[in-house]
């Protein structure tokens, strides 16, 4: 697309000159990305690509979102940075409607990275390893130092525990038995660690492997504080429910662990926390309690009291001169997925979500929606004609990390060789045994979106899962 | 979202509305107005997230110079306009909407008739006892109403429709004001599951073909509940419990939260009696969503309260 805009003359050429560095650079390198070569790569026809990059280039605003699609490869952060490319070449950033947003599929994952939960950073996206006064501060405020160098992310920890450098854990909120890619090797990574802590409202596959399993509560209706959406937007989140049975605030149980390693924390209210956090992180000092109920959220940046949040970022790119750095072209070539296709394993799984479910299904398996229907393996028309295949049919599905039962049916939106499932019902069909753990270099994440797989049909008496036509489709039963 | 540097400077106009001079921007309704003094108007099929409908015609005002009277929801106001929001046309023709209303849909879920119809002495009783139950009525077609001899009151009974455990249906309470078609379709979800069938007295809320919900389009985000004026579409927990006569508003505390489920944040309203939530809302005037959720956000709360109450 940015080749074609570029050759069309349909490039933002003033907002680059002004703005950006490394455009020559990147023309020449996406050069031999022509529509054909493109349509080659992607088996997207020339003429849409072309129809596509003109009504984007040619857009008063334009906006791309994305989700796990962009990022959930081996090339995740390529991905992203070719976006940010094609975003620069239009100058579609840092104006009303227009930018780069990529959609978080949680409530407050914007918010957990914002607060340092992250290898790298501190609370208010303040660097670990390079910021020495951040550093100074935090450590001041805590009273404990604060080491100058990056944690490891969730895919270096389970590197960590099969080197045996990663012996304890404490996991709140997360499955990732379940959840993560090549589940067969999760396990085992888990199951082999000295003490494994488990905080949860449920008890989870990952729950079962632990020594300790502490209650925690719902955060979002069984708690107070705060979670930052996909637009940055500090909201207030608010205690509705007393959590049931033993089930103890978050909070509290932190605090209360803090007390038994000695250390006196008095048990503060979300708020007091929330103002710690004002006083150490710049960007949501002027976010008070009564700010935020007033306003319905403010968006960070918001340095002081009074500052009505920042809707946007990277405006400071249309200032004249631009503040700050300069956007940079980072030009970066189509790499295949690590798994290629081949006669063994001849078809593409790529995983995703349904609208009625979320992620290993623990919290929505518990509703009774008219949508959830258990968990397919999709094939297009012409896979389900040529293997011979009838809609609702048990069959093996094999990767080279291990294999499943899976009902299969048609999906006239998917193309020949590309299969779909997703992880909702993992009790039923465990599809991230299938899954790889090939990832990102860079930012860590696994390839959930390509592995490549093979389908067989059962034969007589080989089959162990219960046909869904025969049963309650409604999950939890 | 709003934008300063997309909002245009508007003008103001000037009217009287029952003898006080009120000041609205340019656009505004002749409602906005009366809200603006604080002059009481019943509304119906008034959405302030929906385009208005002009289907209820409750609201109605008498503007001097105009031959009929005006749905204030929808008629913009003009400078040197003239309103009556209290004369006897406008009285009488409030009340005879009321009484048609309340002789023919089951009012009993409408938090707001039994105000509208003391306020305007409605006597729906008037058209006569109320008619035996057509339980045919969803399969009515044009044409083939049998004419009735005028000494019963028809109602729009076709008995309540429960097809999934989300929410119910019960067009015996619906006084087709469209807010639910239009929150499902161009206005808000764009999923077009509902629309209205059937023409004249005989037209009904269906899905296509009356399939039942799950065999339809609907992808249950409950935006057609948020708007429901009547109670006619209503979540099941909150059914149960009228059943079994253990539904208590009075008790039930509302806490606004976020919603659990992605990055967009959407603000929702827990409804909770007896430490459970029976019913979510979301406020119409937060700029993230306008009142509109999704399945998850509207009913995947159970999980909150379908743990076991001991664990280890």
């Amino acid at each position: 697309m940015a080749n074609e805009i570029i050759q069309a003359g349909l490039a933002n050429m003033a907002f680059i000159e002004h703005s950006t560095e490394n455009f020559e650079n990147y023309k020449a390198h996406v050069a031999e990305y022509t529509l054909e070569r493109a349509e080659e790569l992607t088996g997207v026809p020339a003429e849409a690509i072309r129809e596509v990059a003109h009504a984007y280039a040619k857009a008063d605003r334009a906006m791309i979102s994305w989700t796990l699609g962009i990022t959930e490869h081996h090339t995740g952060v390529d991905n992203v940075l070719s976006l940010i490319s094609l975003a620069l070449v239009c100058g579609h950033v840092g104006r009303y409607g227009s930018g780069l947003n990529p959609l978080r599929g949680q409530n407050n994952v914007q918010g957990g990275g914002d607060m340092g939960a992250i290898p790298n950073r501190l609370p208010g996206f303040q660097d670990i390893e390079n910021d020495h006064a951040a550093r100074e501060k935090f450590s001041k405020a805590y009273g404990v130092p604060i080491r100058d160098r990056y944690g490891w992310h969730l895919t270096q920890m389970f590197h960590g525990m099969e080197t045996g450098e990663l012996k304890y854990c404490y996991i709140i909120g997360e499955n990732p038995a379940q959840s993560d890619a090549d589940s067969t090797r999760v396990r085992k990574l888990l199951g082999g660690l000295d003490f494994l802590v488990v905080q949860d409202i449920f008890a989870t596959k990952t729950a079962e492997l632990a020594d300790v399993i502490l209650p925690g509560s719902a955060s979002w209706c069984e708690s107070n504080g705060t979670v930052t959406n996909s637009e940055r937007r500090v909201q207030r989140v608010r205690k509705a429910l007393d959590p049931p049975g033993e089930a103890m605030d978050d909070q509290w149980i932190l605090a209360e662990l803090a007390k038994r390693l000695g250390f006196a924390w008095d048990y503060p209210t979300s708020e007091d926390i929330w103002n710690e956090l004002r006083s150490l992180s710049p960007m949501h000092t002027g976010m008070s309690y009564a700010r935020l109920e007033e306003l319905g959220g403010i968006q960070w940046p918001c340095p002081e009291d009074g500052h009505p949040g920042s809707p946007r970022l990277h405006e400071r790119l249309w200032a004249d001169p631009v503040q700050g750095m300069l956007a940079t072209f980072v030009p970066v070539h189509d790499r295949p997925p690590f798994e290629a296709t081949d006669a063994e394993f001849p078809i593409r799984l790529t995983t995703g979500r349904r609208l009625e479910s979320y992620n290993t299904g623990v919290q929505t398996e518990k509703f009774t929606s008219p949508l959830h229907v258990g968990e397919f393996l999709e094939l297009c028309p012409e896979d389900m004609e040529r293997m011979n295949l009838e809609d609702g049919e048990i069959v093996r599905v094999s990767s080279r990390r291990g294999a499943v039962e899976s009902p299969v049916r048609t999906d006239v939106r998917l193309r020949p060789g590309l299969g779909f499932m997703t992880y909702h019902f993992p009790d039923q069909v465990d599809v991230n045994v299938l899954t790889i753990d090939a990832v990102d270099e860079k930012s860590g994440t696994a390839e959930f979106k390509a592995c490549a797989i093979k389908v067989e049909k059962l034969a007589e008496g080989e089959q162990t899962m219960t046909a869904y036509a025969d049963r309650e489709l409604v999950a939890g039963d | 979202m709003s934008d300063p540097v997309m909002m245009m400077p508007k003008r103001m106009v000037e009217l009287e509305v029952d003898g006080q001079t009120v000041k609205v921007f340019e656009g505004e309704t002749i409602l906005d107005a009366c809200n603006k003094v604080e002059i009481d108007t019943p509304t119906l099929c008034f959405g302030e997230t929906l385009q208005p409908k002009n289907a209820c015609r409750v609201c109605v005002v008498e503007v001097e110079g105009a031959r009929v009277l005006q749905p204030s929801c929808s008629r913009k106001a003009e400078a040197g306009m003239k309103v009556h929001t209290n004369s006897e046309r406008v009285r009488a023709s409030r009340r005879m909407v009321l009484e048609l209303l309340a002789s023919s849909v089951d009012l009993s879920t409408t938090s707001v008739a039994p105000e509208y119809l003391e306020a305007y002495e409605a006597r729906p009783e008037k058209f006569g006892p109320q008619a035996p139950p057509d339980t045919h009525r969803d399969h009515h077609r044009a044409g083939h109403s049998a004419v009735t001899d005028g000494q019963l009151a028809a109602t729009v009974y076709q008995g309540i429709k429960i097809d999934n455990e989300l929410y119910t249906r019960d067009y015996s309470k619906c006084i087709l004001c469209y807010k639910c078609v239009d929150a499902c379709g161009e206005q808000w979800q764009n999923t077009f599951a509902i629309s209205v069938a059937g023409r004249g007295f005989d037209a009904r809320i269906s899905t296509e073909f009356v399939v039942p919900l799950p065999e339809s389009a609907c992808v249950y985000c409950g935006n057609c509940i948020q708007v429901c004026p009547t109670g006619a579409l209503m979540f099941k927990s909150e059914h149960d419990l009228r059943e079994e006569g253990e539904w208590r508003e009075e008790e039930q505390t509302v806490t606004t939260t976020i919603c659990t489920y992605c990055g967009v944040g959407c603000n929702l309203e827990l409804h909770v009696q007896d430490n459970s939530i029976v019913k979510v809302t979301s406020p119409p005037d937060h700029s993230i969503t306008h009142g509109n959720l999704c399945i998850k956000g509207r009913f995947g709360f159970q999980h909150a309260q379908a743990r076991d109450g001991a664990k280890k």
